[in-house]
């Protein structure tokens, strides 16, 4: 009974006659983390569409009488073995790391979302075959996956946000499959059936808007896998390839100068982690605050 | 049982079956000729005729399928173009490696996964728990390799007290090659330490407000014995199978942990075979790798199976 009243208290704080989305908007503004990892998302994002303004340097510059500078005044993260500035690689890097996230999850979701969707509204034989094919997808570790596809598409940024896009794309399918299986059996649904709606209108209109939550939070925590997975490709030399700067290609270029200049390691690595743990904890507040079954 | 053990076992002949023709499509994403592809540097017509030829490229699609799919049930999975070796073969020399690597980051992963999860449950709430997230959230959005790089910049450059690089075979040298393995096997068990993490503590909140756990405390037994004996006990259940399906996500790790540390294992293999574009050989250890996942989801299946007498009832 407190519980009733608690819950009923704070649905008249919150304003009971909102919506459910600004509702849960309000319960994401309160999560600290997810805040902090919102604004450095931000952050990241100006930084990577301002990098011509930012960056001291150009990020392909060398300058031969500074190879292999441990960090200075001149150059805050130190230079790389041809004397190019770390911070302006790092920041253009953002660029490709950001773009390859975005547009991974974008392909994900683009395929993903309308498969689950027929999966689980039409059932019976398709379903069954379009769930034999997720398995076997999902049974290929996601990261193989993607260095195979990347291999025989061809070694390019382009390809490797190809492959990171398909390879995610089966736990999308899973996601919004089982949602509308939940959904699809709801009294609104049926009475819409009931009214004759087509079939369109109802997968569109009706279920798609009530299952977007989870699949917003899943797509949130997609691009921090996706922004790992592009550094992965980009450090084996399948992603974004030199001169162009990526965090993973640095990464790769570093690792024959561990003993002597880590710098060109510490940071394009502290830039991938910081951005991913901002994602995770954005995707984190976003789920408790979109269902507060988490909370 | 039965009835179960065969669903179980009915459902992964057609994955395998799905498995096998996207393993067999990746050919097909070859831009162009796939012969002029094989044939490299090669560029005489007399080469790449053979090479359509041996390859069956001038047959019709399912064709060729049904030829590969009949060669991979006889266990040919092609041959290596750069090695001249059988791709089983190769794969074969190289899964030891992996599966020595793997099973040691299985081993650090429970090792701290578990107990944090435990500790992080049962201190719901507090500055433990908040830590243990901390953790968690550590673990899930560090990679690997970035890891590898600081722990070798620690133990071997500053440190100097493990070996950064190389592989010594257990049979050869049982001290040097754990010395070998510790920072690889902590490196790629890092994630899977979070996601273990993670796992125990939502089961072992679910599991302490059971009505079991509160029977065992009106009892009046010690809180120790309430968490090891009655909570943690069914809270592991889940939490053990569920980490077989993190097998997975430690072959993708083995990849760049192996690619790090310099290790001649599984993941070199592949990387090696996507520099030489020795596609028979990529194929290959895909092929192997989502069969094995594919078999060992199906023992995580029966285990949890036999382990949860509810599910035999």
């Amino acid at each position: 009974m407190t519980a009733i009243l608690v819950d009923r208290e704070t649905s008249l704080a919150e304003g009971s006659d909102d919506q459910p989305w600004r509702r849960a908007m309000r319960r994401l503004v309160r999560r600290r983390g997810a805040m902090v990892g919102l604004a450095v998302v931000v952050f990241f994002v100006l930084i990577a569409v301002f990098a011509p303004l930012v960056a001291p340097y150009a990020p392909t510059a060398t300058d031969w009488g500074a190879v292999r500078k441990a960090p200075t005044l001149a150059h805050w993260f130190g230079t790389d073995e041809i004397g190019r500035d770390v911070l302006s690689r790092v920041i253009f890097g953002a660029r490709a790391s950001l773009m390859a996230g975005v547009v991974s999850v974008l392909i994900s979701l683009s395929f993903g979302v309308p498969l689950g969707l027929l999966s689980g509204y039409v059932g019976g034989f398709l379903d069954g075959v379009l769930m034999r094919i997720v398995d076997a997808m999902l049974a290929c570790p996601f990261l193989i996956l993607a260095i195979a596809l990347a291999a025989f598409l061809g070694p390019n940024l382009t390809n490797a946000m190809i492959a990171i896009g398909i390879s995610a794309m089966p736990a999308f399918v899973r996601l919004t499959r089982a949602q509308t299986l939940s959904t699809k059996v709801e009294d609104y649904v049926e009475a819409a059936k009931a009214v004759g709606n087509p079939h369109i209108r109802i997968v569109l209109r009706h279920i798609l808007p009530n299952i977007l939550a989870p699949i917003m939070v899943q797509a949130t925590l997609a691009i921090a896998a996706a922004i790992i997975a592009e550094a992965s490709l980009s450090f084996l030399g399948l992603g974004q390839q030199p001169p162009a700067p990526s965090w993973g290609s640095m990464l790769n270029t570093a690792k024959n100068f561990l003993d002597q200049a880590p710098w060109m390691a510490w940071w394009p690595g502290l830039a991938i982690f910081v951005v991913v743990l901002s994602f995770n904890l954005l995707g984190d507040g976003l789920r408790d605050a979109l269902d507060p079954r988490h909370r | 049982m039965l009835t179960y053990l065969i669903g179980r076992i009915a459902i992964i002949i057609p994955t395998l079956f799905f498995v096998s023709i996207i393993i067999f499509g990746l050919q097909q994403l070859l831009p162009g000729d796939p012969a002029l592809a094989l044939a490299g540097e090669e560029r005489d017509p007399q080469v790449i005729q053979f090479l359509r030829h041996k390859y069956h490229l001038d047959e019709p699609l399912p064709v060729r399928y049904a030829l590969w799919a009949q060669g991979v049930l006889h266990g040919d999975l092609g041959e290596s173009i750069r090695i001249n070796k059988p791709v089983l073969d190769l794969v074969l020399e190289k899964l030891p490696v992996t599966a020595e690597l793997a099973g040691m980051a299985i081993l650090v992963s429970l090792l701290i996964g578990i107990p944090s999860g435990v500790i992080s449950a049962v201190k719901n709430g507090t500055v433990i728990d908040y830590g243990a997230n901390v953790f968690a959230l550590w673990g899930l959005s560090t990679p690997n390799f970035w890891l590898g790089f600081l722990f070798i910049m620690l133990f071997s450059v500053k440190l100097g007290i493990l070996p950064a690089s190389g592989f010594v075979p257990p049979s050869e040298d049982l001290g040097r090659n754990l010395a070998t393995l510790v920072m690889p096997a902590f490196v790629l068990g890092n994630a899977s330490a979070a996601v273990m993490m993670r796992h125990t503590r939502s089961a072992m909140l679910q599991v302490m407000s059971a009505d079991y756990v509160r029977t065992a405390r009106a009892k009046g037994l010690n809180e120790r014995v309430v968490v090891l004996k009655h909570a943690l006990r069914n809270a592991l259940i889940p939490v053990v199978t569920l980490g077989a399906l993190e097998f997975g996500t430690l072959l993708s790790g083995a990849v760049l942990t192996e690619q790090v540390f310099t290790i001649p294992g599984f993941g070199k293999l592949i990387v090696d075979a996507v520099f030489n574009r020795d596609y028979a050989v990529v194929q290959g250890v895909v092929l192997c790798t989502a069969t094995a996942y594919i078999l060992l989801n199906l023992f995580a299946d029966i285990a949890y199976f036999l382990v949860n007498p509810r599910l035999r009832a």
